[in-house]
This record gives structure tokens, C-alpha cells and sequence, in this order.
């Protein structure tokens, strides 16, 4: 399936994620799940939310730049190799990931991708079962 | 030790009656050869004949840095190309360089010019000399270098860079002086205390200049090297360095005023101030043939006397620079205006064309930062996209400032404003 992200980036200086994670709250806005990637001037962080649409409005208007991004989420299940089978299935539909965090969920929890172009490689998964 | 008596201790009326017949001369010959100031002439309703000496000097209108800029490249030059033996530029104000050509005389009053400064700083024949000025369209390497051979001393040309090297060749070499700009020499002065160099070195003298420096750090490199610093002025559209230095009692620096003349204007009403008053320094070239300039603004901030010297000399000294009375900042020696890095991110339209500009000194060298306020249009989730964003604006930054700044992505509206003005320079460094 696709899911909608929102990214933010955040400059590296204190107190910034807790601003962030205040306006989410004020805003009644559910976060899924969260990545923080780090540089030694900046952060990009990546969250799944209750409303990406909503949170990107609010952050924006908060003045942090934002995007919000569809990524591949593909259902894992609880064996050893789990993984190579997943990674090995998508390689074949995609030249290249950009990143990959998890989403929790009832029951075993997604892994999410960034690659050029979600939608093909969606139908391409569906068809190998995924 | 004086180069040249004659010139740097006549009286001041023999000083200013060459002075006079010079520039009536420098005013005739820039008014038949350079179109350019021929027109600016007649705008000002003024002939050749109406310049009879010093005293009609101030009739003369101004040069400034837009002059050069709006007759790039060579359209100031009263020579045809012909007799341009040398090249040399330094920064615009929009990104255009400031070119400057030079004739087969004018490197030969140059090197005379150096010659002089050096001679102030005690240099002979005997002396072996480390020229660690960049080589290259800057006019301090080259400007040092032809100096050093015309008073027969070893010039040793390292450039810039490279302190490995340069501290070899120091040692190896036995150099008994060294030309930089005064951060490079605390950086080196570091580099020798750390490996412990500092009983192998020769070194008794060294000449600084190209950046504002402090009586301080003039103060700090002599006790930590053992030597006798001294301060070197000039710049490419007069000269290069050479137009003025200090001699041993530092009691501020000589002007070759028999080949550049000096007047302190007030920045706001262009008159003449008195000596011992800071304003801004005027030069007129007296003798230059490539590219004479009549009453050239340096924007540079300083104060004049025309007392005789301990030292002997009687040519004007200028006080110790206060700063500028425009916007440009010196970083390493290179002249940079704000206006060049806002040229450059219009010009590549990727990010908003709000920055900061972070000047600093650390471990003596320059340090420039240049924050640039993200574009929400151009904004990407993928780090390497940012990541090749802040590459090419630090490649195009480069490419127009000359020298590499360290580009930092910061959220759109958060650098500072004041007063409605932004504040786009923050210069740390402690000077004066």
C-alpha cells in the first residue's frame, strides 16, 4: 500500500523538536511513526501521521519547510529472513531506496520506502503477493 | 636605512611643488587618453588647464569602485595594449572583477615602491625573503616578489598554502623575513610553536598587510617569533602593495607620496579634513601610466599627518586603518562585498536570496560561513538532494567570491532583521 509522509526540516539547535512536536499536539495531530536522519547542520525529519495534509499545512505555517511524500509500505511478518525476502522482491521493481524506516501497526508492523516511483512499484509487489 | 633619500626626506615645498607639476601632468595626460575621464571632464566643465597645482585638486571629480566596474575590463587604461606588460585584478562589488593593467614603468615605480617599504623594515641584499602572498591576479604575491628582487634580496616565492612546505623552506632555507597577510603569519607562528621550529628560524623581520590588523597582534607575533613586524598598505587600483609602510618606530605608515597622493575626505561631505581627523583615503596616481586614477576613493577609513618622522622621512603617514566606509569585508586578504553572494544566489535561483554572513578567526585564519535560508519550493525530504544543493551554491559562491565559504542551510525567516534591514554580515573577528 502507499502512505503519505511528512518531512521537516529542522535546523540543529536546542529545543527545535520539541517546538515541532508542540504544534503536532496543539493541532490534534497523531503521530504514527517518526525517523530522524542527522547532519551536522540540519535534521530531516520523517513522520507518518493521522493527517499529513493537516500537519503539513500547520508546520508550514509554522515556517519549517515541508513535503509530504507517498511511500511504498510493505506488510512483514515475524521470521528470520523476512527482510532479504522483501528487499529481494522490490529489486526487481526499483533501481534504488532512498531510505526505509518502520511503520507500527496492528499485528506485524510495515516497512516504508522512499523509491522514485511508489505506484509502479506497488502493483509490481501486489503481483508477487505483498 | 633609506632607499631612497631623495624622494622619502625632501622638505614638504619640494615634496608638493613635485607633487604639482606631476599632477598638472597626470591631470593632461588621463584627460587626452582615457575617454572615459575626458567626458567626466567636460561633464564637470573642467580643462587640463584649469589643474595648475595642488591647490586645484579638489576642483578634480572622484573615481570609485562603479567607475571601474562600468568601464570593464580596460576601459580606464590610457595605453594601448600593446604596452601592457602585467594584468592584475581584485573583487567587484557585483561579481565583476576590478582589472588593472600595468606598463613596463609602472611595475618598475611598483617594485621602487616595495623596495622603499621593505627598506623601512630593515631588508637588504643579505636578506632572504619568503613571499607567502598568494601568486596570481591578487597583487600581493607578484607586487612582494618584484620588490624583493630589486633590492637583491633572495626572494623565496612560496604563496599561499601549504605549511608544511613553507615551514621547511623557512628553516632549510635560513629565510630572515616573511610577507603575508598578519592571520597567515599567526597561523604559521602556531605551526612553529607546535613542531618546535622556532630555534631552527632565521627570521628577524616580517611585512604584513593586505587585511586590517591590530597593534596587538603586531604585538603578539614579535614576541612569539623574535622578530619586528611591519605593516604594508596598498591596493590593486593604485598600485598593489607598496603604497605605503610602516618603518621602526611604527609611528603609522609612509605614503610614496611622490607617486600616489593622499586626501582625507569626509565620506558624508567630501570635503578635505584636517590631519589628525579619520575620514576616508583618496589617492591620485602622479606617476602611473597604465591605468592613472584622479582622486580614487579607497574607502578605507583613516586619519593623515604630515610631521616629519623619527626615522628621518618626510612623506605623510597614515594612521593605523579604522575600517571601511562601505560594506566590503577583507577575509583572507580577499575583498568581498555582500552584494556579490546575493548576485550569486539570484543568479542561481534555488534558495531564497536571504543569507548571514559569519566572518570569524579561528586558529587565525579567516573563517566564512554563509547561511542561506531554504527555499520551500526546492525543499526535498532526501538529504542528498540538500546535500547537492549546499555543494553547488558553495561551488557558484566560490566561483564569485574567490575564496571557499562553508554554506549552512537555516529555515526560511529565521535569519535576523533589524530595523527592517537585514542583517546579512556578522563579522566576529576582534580587530582595532
Amino acid at each position: 500500500m502507499l502512505v503519505k509522509q511528512i518531512s521537516v526540516f529542522v535546523e540543529n539547535r536546542e529545543g527545535k523538536m520539541r517546538e515541532i512536536a508542540g504544534i503536532l499536539k496543539e493541532n490534534k495531530i497523531d503521530i504514527k511513526t517518526i525517523s530522524l536522519a542527522d547532519t551536522s547542520d540540519y535534521g530531516m525529519l520523517r513522520m507518518i501521521v493521522s493527517d499529513a495534509e493537516k500537519a503539513y499545512e500547520v508546520l508550514r505555517d509554522a515556517g519549517y519547510p515541508s513535503k509530504v511524500t507517498e511511500l511504498l509500505a510493505v506488510r512483514s511478518s515475524n521470521y528470520a529472513g523476512c527482510l532479504y525476502d522483501i528487499l529481494d522482491a522490490l529489486s526487481n521493481s526499483v533501481d534504488n531506496i532512498e531510505y526505509l524506516y518502520t511503520l507500527p501497526d496492528e499485528g506485524e508492523p510495515y516497512i516504508v520506502f522512499k523509491v522514485a516511483d511508489p505506484e509502479t512499484a506497488e502493483a509490481l509487489m501486489k503481483e508477487k503477493g505483498y | 636605512m633609506i632607499w631612497n633619500e631623495a624622494k622619502e626626506c625632501m622638505s614638504r615645498d619640494e615634496m608638493q611643488n613635485l607633487q604639482s607639476k606631476r599632477l598638472v601632468k597626470q591631470v593632461s595626460y588621463v584627460y587626452h587618453n582615457v575617454e572615459y575621464y575626458r567626458k567626466k571632464m567636460q561633464a564637470a566643465g573642467i580643462e587640463p588647464g584649469d589643474i595648475k597645482g595642488l591647490e586645484d585638486l579638489t576642483k578634480l571629480p572622484f573615481t570609485t569602485k562603479n567607475d571601474l566596474r562600468d568601464t570593464y575590463p580596460t576601459g580606464l587604461f590610457a595605453v594601448p595594449r600593446s604596452q601592457i606588460v602585467r594584468i592584475h585584478a581584485s573583487s567587484g562589488t557585483t561579481g565583476k572583477a576590478t582589472v588593472v593593467g600595468y606598463t613596463r614603468r609602472d611595475i618598475e615605480i611598483w617594485s621602487e615602491c616595495v623596495a622603499r617599504v621593505m627598506t623601512m623594515a630593515d631588508l637588504t641584499n643579505e636578506d632572504t625573503i619568503q613571499i607567502s602572498y598568494g601568486y596570481g591576479l591578487f597583487t600581493g604575491g607578484l607586487g612582494a616578489h618584484y620588490g624583493a628582487e630589486y633590492i637583491g634580496a633572495t626572494a623565496v616565492p612560496t604563496s599561499t598554502g601549504n605549511t608544511k612546505k613553507q615551514l621547511a623552506m623557512m628553516c632549510d632555507l635560513g629565510v630572515t623575513a616573511i610577507c603575508c597577510t598578519p592571520s597567515y603569519l599567526m597561523y604559521l607562528t602556531e605551526a612553529i610553536e607546535e613542531q618546535g621550529l622556532l630555534p631552527q628560524l632565521k627570521l628577524r623581520r616580517s611585512i604584513n598587510g593586505a587585511e586590517p590588523w591590530t597593534e596587538e597582534m603586531r604585538k603578539q607575533l614579535e614576541e612569539r617569533l623574535h622578530i619586528h613586524a611591519h605593516d604594508i598598505y596598498g591596493l590593486s587600483e593604485i598600485m598593489g602593495p607598496g603604497v605605503a609602510g610602516d618603518c621602526e618606530f611604527h609611528k603609522g605608515l609612509h605614503v610614496n607620496e611622490d607617486h600616489f597622493l593622499p586626501e582625507i575626505i569626509s565620506p558624508e561631505t567630501f570635503e578635505t579634513v584636517d590631519d589628525g581627523v579619520t575620514g576616508e583615503l583618496v589617492f591620485t596616481t602622479l606617476t602611473k601610466e597604465g591605468i592613472p586614477l584622479i582622486r580614487y576613493r579607497t574607502k578605507d577609513l583613516t586619519s593623515i599627518t604630515h610631521e616629519k618622522c623619527e626615522c628621518g622621512r618626510t612623506t605623510a603617514r597614515l594612521s593605523r586603518f579604522k575600517g571601511r566606509s562601505d560594506d566590503m569585508l577583507i577575509i583572507r586578504g580577499v575583498n568581498v562585498f555582500p552584494s556579490q553572494v546575493e548576485a550569486a544566489l539570484l543568479e542561481m535561483g534555488e534558495t531564497t536570496a536571504n543569507y548571514l554572513m559569519i566572518v570569524d578567526r579561528v586558529n587565525n585564519l579567516d573563517t566564512l560561513e554563509i547561511q542561506v535560508e531554504v527555499d520551500e519550493k526546492f525543499f526535498s525530504d532526501e538529504i542528498r538532494e540538500l546535500e547537492n544543493l549546499t555543494r553547488k551554491i558553495a561551488h557558484n559562491l566560490q566561483q564569485a567570491l574567490l575564496i571557499q565559504p562553508k554554506v549552512t542551510l537555516v529555515e526560511p525567516k529565521t535569519l535576523q532583521r533589524s530595523e527592517g534591514k537585514a542583517v546579512r554580515v556578522i563579522d566576529k573577528r576582534k580587530l582595532v
